[in-house]
């Protein structure tokens, strides 16, 4: 309860909350097309891409305001997802090795002008290490509205371009078929990921702003069939993600955020995948338990109904020994008896042989005649 | 092919080289209008490549494409595109109608998002290839055959006057062969022409009008009875013609034998090496 009430009235946590959500908001829409078009891994690059111009923009200008930073993260982000492409385009290199090529080659430099910079006898360059870790503690007001008009510019284009990004990921080539230009749409999709990767990085971190790009899109892709649903759920786990670990970071001394952030969203992964229905594995397993009883009740059933048409009497009686026979081994017509007892399919007599009823016939025969209308088809 | 008949492709010189390495060779091709053909011929002989170099997706090296005598990019909406069914991810988080719908993207225009005029369109379309009751169902849950007779739907939303296909009959079950086979003899009852590659040529002669036999090169190209031979089949597939010797002959017997046609225009050759 005290979280909750310092969240609605602890102006330093409002304000971390609100751009935490924001940043959540934007990399959890942009982070369901990265994962539709298999491209999880890109926003690992771009995010480690971004730290040599995060601290090129700091030696540049001596001005550590976000929006300064977040030009420089853009700047180099952005060319690191061109080299990853071009790389893809005109060199043999397999498009993970590009991935893996332009993530070492930007984030080592990356780290060596941030050793220099440090090393540096000023203080002004104290602080610039959130970067690596996150830090949502050090946004203030000026920071959340970066990231609210920025993540705004981002999922303006996404509605924006809608058709057209969905056309882009699910099947480029008949896009490109229709006259779309498909190479430059698939350049707009990259830069506004990136953007949309950039304003997380103060408060996420480059080592781990990835995660906030590709959980909120893998747990909401357990929930729903439909592109629309699956990109605002995966906005909504992504904001959610940022605010609860904006808010454990905030009381706990010395956690950075982005960390926080990751063992969130990665709970809302591992709920989603056990418990979604249809995909989660809770769902399946019940399902496919289900199958099985059920396809070992028809057999017997099936069987019940064969012997009907030897004897042609619902009073003759056939022994569990027999049943077993028929079907697949001991014990298996013994379990499944009573279920079709209980579905009125089957009735035992009284000496402990078991007919099929009237309404097990009719079953049955419904059965074998969709079997038939399955291989015909 | 008598010049006065409009052609509805015609590829001239075409050449098409994948890191030096040629997949077409100056290949010439008349597609006349309003006719099914067939592309045939061994793996790698290029037949996707022909029909991406048409759709404009491949770069030639060298030659001349025209669709009813003007060049792709003036006029997309003339040429719809029937992709192989394996080419996209069935597991994308969309409907059958959503599917069939993006064929309209095209006229549709930048930004403008589909409505009820587009839905109404693709649900014509999906009961043309009979899957009217699948319209809401997740692509996800559809088998191979219904795979592809939704890509079918959506190219027959796009209303073009030519069709090209990529093995619209590759792995489908026999309700949806016959489905494809009647909807490309409606389009060419509509005066549509389409061209498809194709794999098994047992039932060029009873599908299609046409044939391109391609290896790399094209060894012939013009009307099955003419063109559909024992001898063309044997160049393009190097000896080994992938269906039985006695279908092979019933074909050949029943086409007439004729020298002037399309005659084989290169030696038997390995396109591997």
């Amino acid at each position: 309860m005290d979280l909750l009430h310092d969240l609605l009235f602890d102006y330093t946590l409002r304000t971390v909350a609100l751009g935490t959500a924001a940043l959540g908001l934007a990399s959890g829409a942009l982070g369901a097309f990265a994962v539709l078009r298999r491209q999880s891994l890109l926003g690992d690059a771009v995010s480690h891409a971004a730290l040599p111009g995060i601290v090129l923009a700091f030696l540049l200008t001596g001005s550590k305001e976000l929006i300064v930073l977040v030009a420089g993260a853009f700047a180099s982000g952005w060319l690191g997802s061109v080299f990853v492409s071009q790389i893809r385009a005109r060199s043999r290199v397999p498009g993970d090795s590009a991935l893996g090529i332009v993530l070492a080659v930007f984030f080592g430099f990356g780290l060596v002008l941030l050793t220099y910079v440090q090393g540096r006898p000023d203080a002004a360059q104290a602080g610039l290490d959130r970067f690596l870790f996150g830090q949502a503690a050090t946004l203030v007001a000026g920071d959340v509205m970066v990231i609210v008009i920025l993540g705004g510019v981002a999922l303006a284009a996404l509605l924006l371009f809608w058709k057209e990004f969905k056309l882009l990921s699910f099947d480029p080539e008949f896009g490109a078929s229709l006259g779309f230009p498909i190479g430059r749409l698939d350049l707009a999709l990259t830069t506004v990921l990136v953007l949309a990767i950039v304003i997380g990085l103060q408060a996420v971190g480059v080592v781990l702003m990835a995660a906030l790009v590709v959980a909120p899109a893998a747990a909401a892709r357990q929930w729903t069939d439909s592109l629309g649903t699956m990109v605002w759920l995966s906005a909504l786990f992504g904001a959610v993600s940022g605010v609860l670990g904006a808010l454990w970071s905030g009381g706990t001394a010395g956690l950075p955020t982005g960390p926080a952030i990751v063992l969130a969203a990665t709970g809302i992964v591992t709920l989603s995948l056990l418990f979604a229905p249809r995909r989660g594995l809770v769902w399946t397993t019940w399902r496919r338990s289900r199958q099985r009883s059920r396809i070992r009740a028809d057999t017997v059933l099936a069987d019940l109904y064969a012997l009907y048409r030897q004897h042609g009497s619902l009073d003759h009686g056939h022994s569990v020994a027999v049943l077993d026979a028929m079907s697949d081994g001991p014990g298996g017509a013994a379990r499944v008896l009573p279920v079709l007892a209980e579905e009125g399919w089957a009735r035992p007599l009284p000496d402990r042989s078991w007919a099929i009823t009237g309404e097990g016939l009719r079953r049955a025969e419904d059965l074998l005649a969709r079997l038939g209308r399955a291989e015909n088809e | 092919m008598t010049p006065d008949r409009e052609l509805a492709i015609q590829v001239d010189d075409l050449t098409v080289a994948y890191d030096e390495h040629p997949v077409l060779w100056d290949v010439d091709m008349e597609v006349p209008s309003g006719v099914l053909m067939a592309i045939v011929g061994p793996n790698g002989a290029g037949k996707s490549t022909l029909i991406k170099a048409i759709l404009d997706l491949v770069k030639p090296a060298a030659g001349r494409i025209l669709v009813h005598g003007r060049s792709y990019d003036e006029d997309r909406s003339v040429v719809a595109y029937v992709p192989q069914r394996g080419s996209v991810d069935w597991d994308f988080p969309t409907s059958v109608l959503d599917v069939v719908m993006m064929g309209r993207y095209g006229d549709l225009g930048w930004f403008r998002r589909p409505g009820s005029r587009e839905r109404r369109l693709a649900l014509e379309a999906l009961e043309k290839v009979d899957m009217t009751r699948f319209a809401r169902r997740q692509i996800s849950q559809l088998s191979g055959g219904q795979q592809q007779r939704v890509f079918l739907a959506r190219a027959l939303v796009q209303d073009a006057k030519v069709y090209l296909m990529d093995e619209p009959f590759q792995g489908v079950d026999a309700t949806t062969e016959k489905a494809i086979v009647r909807v490309l003899k409606e389009l060419r009852s509509q005066g549509a022409t389409v061209v498809a590659v194709h794999h098994a040529l047992q039932t060029v002669p009873e599908y299609f009008d046409e044939v391109m036999i391609l290896n790399v090169r094209r060894i012939a190209c013009g009307p099955v009875d003419e063109v559909f031979t024992e001898e063309n089949l044997r160049i393009a597939y190097g000896g080994v013609v992938p269906f039985r010797a006695a279908a092979a002959a019933a074909v050949t017997e029943a086409r007439v034998p004729t020298s002037s046609a399309q005659g084989p225009e290169l030696s038997p050759h390995d396109p591997g090496s």
